[in-house]
């Protein structure tokens, strides 16, 4: 597995020469959910009897790992289409395997930093959710298939204005719809009905209900893991059709 | 494996892209050791040809052979054999030169011991070991070529690829990379160059090829090819355009020299160059 350490190194080189950046612009967003929806917007708020910055921490931990998973797109296109090194990537006796997982990892690495950011700034604001394996599980599986995700729609766009469609049309949405912000229940029913199967609305409800001291449900584990295998197989097709 | 046979062989390719014939039935073979240069015009189908033999792209139709096997049946093996200089710096800019030497190192699977020592003997080798801690971005447009040379020899391939090493360098660092490319070839690397300069070929190329839309025009060595002309060469400087007549000798050529200064014509005597056949064989392909 050399070959995956060669491509996961070199995105963990790039994130440590650009440390500071990286941990700043992971910071802002989160900083401003915090600061206008749970203690400006949701201050007196409470939903079903819990108060909304605490509702509000495992959503955003969620969409967050959601997004940061999903942006290795943003440093596979850049590579593609500005420094041409994904050249270099094709040239090398590097299976398809090794080069998915590499991005993977670089993926999961930049969301469970964003994590640790989102816990800090959780326990600075006063809310300390519980962390135990599932909520460390959930957060993997979540990262694992946005990251495949983010590696296919690097592989089969053509230009950079392509890759902002998919993240105007589909991550955007997803953020803001699948329970992240408030409850999926209290949607429209048709949007719900389509909103319930969304992989990041699963990751959602039990990551709450973890952070709030309950347990989740095997079946969504069993859902979620398939999901993870379907997504990662369908990733081994993009990168070979994009190395071609 | 016979040592007489070639290392590369390069049976009938052909590769179309939206419908435009890039190669056209490219035949040629190198031998090992051999620095054999390509030169074409702009899209005349040498990088596309360079893709191919690094594995970046199959050919819609032929083979390529290495040391007398079908490279694309064993891609993984043969590309460790390969080294890619290409056009373009495809560098990390934002990472240092032994971080960007250490990731190729890792993707072309070489054993974690020997990674650090061929970073020290290809940084030495190309003389950027001082500079091992700087940033890419950081360094000048000969360094970073130089660096791309280093970069393609870290997994000591047999043999090297180079697209245009030396488009854009001025001439002083063109000739430092003559050297270091004449250096490889001394260490026994088999070296396919792409290349417009014309001078470029004939410095350190044993034989060359024409490529033009597609096509191979003519293989022979830059002496050979240029004795098919003569030796000196004429250029007469009319008010429309410029003429070029071809001697075998030098006695010749001043004749006509003479000729043309008592026309109070402007007309200057040369070496006939590899341009000169280069001009002849494209022109006619026109």
């Amino acid at each position: 597995m050399k070959g995956f350490l060669g491509v996961y190194l070199r995105e963990l080189f790039l994130l440590k020469n650009r440390a500071f950046k990286f941990i700043l612009s992971l910071s802002v967003s989160p900083l401003l959910y915090i600061l206008a929806f749970g203690l400006g917007l949701g201050k007196h708020l409470t939903i079903k009897g819990i108060p909304y910055l605490q509702f509000l921490i495992p959503g955003l931990i969620a969409g967050t790992t959601m997004m940061q998973a999903f942006s290795i797109n943003v440093e596979i296109n850049i590579s593609k289409f500005y420094l041409k090194s994904f050249e270099e990537f094709k040239c090398a006796p590097i299976s398809e395997v090794e080069y998915l997982l590499g991005e993977v990892a670089t993926g999961i690495t930049r969301a469970f930093t964003a994590t640790a950011i989102i816990l800090i700034l959780a326990y600075l604001s006063g809310v300390k959710p519980v962390i135990n394996f599932s909520f460390f599980a959930l957060i993997f599986l979540n990262t694992f298939f946005f990251a495949c995700l983010g590696v296919i729609s690097a592989m089969l766009i053509k230009s950079h204005a392509d890759q902002t469609l998919i993240t105007n049309f589909i991550i955007t949405p997803m953020m803001f719809l699948s329970g992240t912000f408030f409850p999926v229940e209290n949607l429209p029913p048709f949007l719900k009905e389509l909103i319930m199967y969304l992989p990041l609305t699963l990751v959602t409800k039990d990551l709450r209900k973890v952070a709030l001291g309950g347990q989740t449900v095997p079946e969504d584990f069993f859902v979620l893991s398939s999901l993870c295998l379907i997504i990662f197989l369908l990733g081994l097709k993009a990168v070979k059709y994009g190395r071609d | 494996m016979s040592q007489n046979c070639p290392k590369i062989s390069v049976e009938n390719i052909s590769k179309t892209f939206d419908r435009i014939k890039a190669l056209k039935s490219l035949s040629f073979s190198i031998k090992r050791g051999e620095l054999f240069a390509l030169l074409g015009p702009n899209g005349a189908g040498k990088t596309t040809l360079i893709k191919i033999l690094a594995g970046i792209i199959p050919p819609d139709k032929g083979k390529v052979l290495i040391d007398g096997k079908d490279f694309f049946k064993d891609i993984s093996k043969f590309k460790k054999e390969i080294g890619v200089v290409p056009q373009t710096i495809n560098l990390e800019p934002e990472l240092n030169l032994e971080e960007n030497l250490l990731i190729h190192g890792l993707i072309y699977k070489m054993p974690f011991n020997k990674i650090k020592k061929q970073i020290k003997k290809v940084l030495l080798f190309v003389d950027l070991w001082e500079r091992r801690k700087h940033r890419v971005k950081n360094l000048s447009g000969g360094m970073k070529r130089r660096l791309l040379i280093a970069r393609a020899l870290m997994h000591e391939p047999s043999i090297l690829l180079l697209d245009e090493p030396t488009v854009g360098l001025d001439p002083q660092i063109r000739r430092r990379l003559w050297e270091l490319i004449k250096k490889i070839q001394l260490k026994g690397a088999t070296i396919l160059l792409t290349t417009h300069y014309m001078e470029e070929a004939e410095q350190l190329a044993d034989r060359v090829a024409f490529i033009h839309k597609g096509k191979l025009t003519v293989i022979d060595t830059p002496s050979n090819l240029i004795a098919t002309l003569g030796q000196y060469a004429i250029d007469i400087y009319t008010k429309e355009k410029r003429i070029t007549k071809y001697f075998q000798s030098r006695e010749k050529a001043e004749k006509e020299l003479l000729l043309y200064s008592r026309e109070n014509t402007l007309v200057t005597l040369r070496r006939i160059t590899l341009e000169d056949v280069f001009f002849k064989y494209i022109r006619s392909e026109l």
